[in-house]
């Protein structure tokens, strides 16, 4: 009896709660419209010449970066982008010295562009340290730093020895279970060849999503949700399949067992064996990169929409904004973990697909 | 005049297309990854010694199956802001 009127009063309370953060709000005005979330989206996800932290009291809290570009017209310059004006001008060119503008809207990557006579001329050679260069520095220096203290334990003992603790432990564990579950029972004996490329694939991926995820410095940048960086593992894998394919490979694309009416007049089965060798390696670009963008995209979306609520305005604004605060935090934790999963079976599914392919370029006839 | 006030509509058109085109893709990524679900818990039930195996390969599956539908999100983002 007594946990019924327990239980009452505290849904009760729960169903007070929203009305009162509507009371709450109703004293401060909105003087904004709206919420850009466009904005928020590809402000978190793109890349940019300079890191946007946070706001704090109303400023926003930036890195500058250094912008190192090479120009036709007067050689290499090296210039902070604090150089550059904040807010774009009427043609929407953010000015910075020499004659130099950034073409595009405000905390947007744009195009470093030049002022030749009077009209506007890219750059050529652009190797500025861009905020999703920084954060692959700081995720390789990451994953040297965690990778190479158990190998170091490995040197400094010997095999008998009674097995490591701690963090090293930890370490060993991981990357023993990687290496057994997912090379060596795809692999076999060809394992030890390829593991360094395979492991080295897997804790990058793993690291960089686990960065992405993370909302604060030095996480907070997303490089698996850049197809540039995707684009460049899938060309890894692509070169070490086909360079180190042994002639059955070839021959089985070229020549595939199949009834020669398919191969002789028109080589059917050899033109879409020969897209398949070039559709895999696109395919696992474009799976991490749409895992990774997607899932930032949600949860970005999903904490932005307790804002875009209040930002209704009036008290129907504010009671939706204070009911669906609750809803939003539930769903942006269960959003987190399914996240952190996505990040390990992304790095898994890329890995194993990597092995599964290097296996099918070394095949033997049977 | 409605194809008038199509054409003139087009924007909207482009976003009402690739909201629709989303939720299509859901209906295959669901149905597919559904499928996957229940044969791996049939299987386990019957032999429940193989049960981390076929979790593993199940997980690999619906990765595999989710790439797919993420194509069309890809699409669909790019017709919505591009």
């Amino acid at each position: 009896m007594k946990y019924r009127i327990k239980s009452y009063l505290i849904l009760l309370t729960l169903m007070v709660l929203p009305i009162m953060t509507a009371y709450a709000q109703g004293e401060q005005s909105e003087e904004k419209g709206g919420v850009h979330l466009k904005e928020i989206l590809f402000g978190h996800v793109q890349d940019s010449y300079q890191w946007h932290i946070t706001d704090f009291n109303g400023k926003p809290v930036i890195i500058h970066l250094p912008m190192i570009f090479y120009s036709q017209t007067s050689g290499f310059h090296v210039m902070c982008s604090s150089q550059f004006e904040h807010e774009p001008n009427s043609e929407l060119l953010r000015e910075g010295p020499d004659g130099f503008y950034i073409q595009g809207a405000e905390d947007e990557k744009g195009r470093i562009v030049e002022k030749v006579g009077s009209e506007l001329q890219p750059v050529c050679f652009d190797i500025s340290i861009t905020k999703q260069v920084c954060v692959l520095f700081i995720d390789a220096i990451l994953l040297l730093i965690c990778i190479l203290i158990p190998a170091r334990w490995c040197k400094t003992h010997k095999v008998d020895d009674p097995a490591p603790k701690g963090f090293t432990g930890m370490m060993h564990m991981f990357i023993m279970s990687t290496y057994n579950d997912l090379i060596k029972s795809t692999l076999g004996e060809k394992a030890d060849k390829y593991a360094p490329y395979l492991l080295t694939c897997f804790f990058f991926i793993f690291t960089a999503n686990l960065m992405g995820v993370m909302p604060f410095p030095p996480g907070g940048g997303n490089i698996t949700g850049n197809i540039a960086v995707t684009a460049f593992l899938a060309l890894c894998t692509f070169l070490l399949t086909n360079v180190t394919g042994n002639g059955h490979y070839w021959r089985e694309i070229f020549w595939p067992e199949v009834p020669t009416w398919l191969k002789c007049p028109v080589p059917l089965m050899p033109i879409i064996e020969l897209f398949g060798v070039f559709i895999k390696p696109i395919v696992l670009m474009v799976r991490l990169f749409a895992n990774m963008l997607a899932g930032h995209a949600i949860a970005i979306s999903l904490s932005c929409m307790i804002f875009i609520m209040f930002a209704l305005g009036g008290w129907m604004g504010n009671l939706l904004g204070g009911v669906i605060t609750p809803v939003s935090v539930l769903m942006s934790i269960f959003m987190m973990f399914l996240e952190l999963l996505v990040c390990y079976i992304q790095a898994m599914v890329f890995t194993l697909l990597s092995a599964i392919y290097i296996n099918m370029s070394h095949s033997h006839a049977e | 005049m409605t194809s008038l006030a199509i054409l003139m509509a087009a924007d909207a058109l482009a976003k009402l297309g690739a909201t629709v085109g989303g939720g299509l893709a859901v209906i295959g990524a669901g149905i597919g990854i559904g499928k996957i679900g229940g044969q791996a818990m049939d299987a386990m039930a019957r032999q429940p010694e193989m049960q981390s195996k076929l979790q593993s390969s199940m997980i690999v599956a619906a990765a595999l199956v989710e790439g797919a539908t993420f194509f069309t999100l890809i699409i669909s983002i790019l017709a919505l802001f591009v």
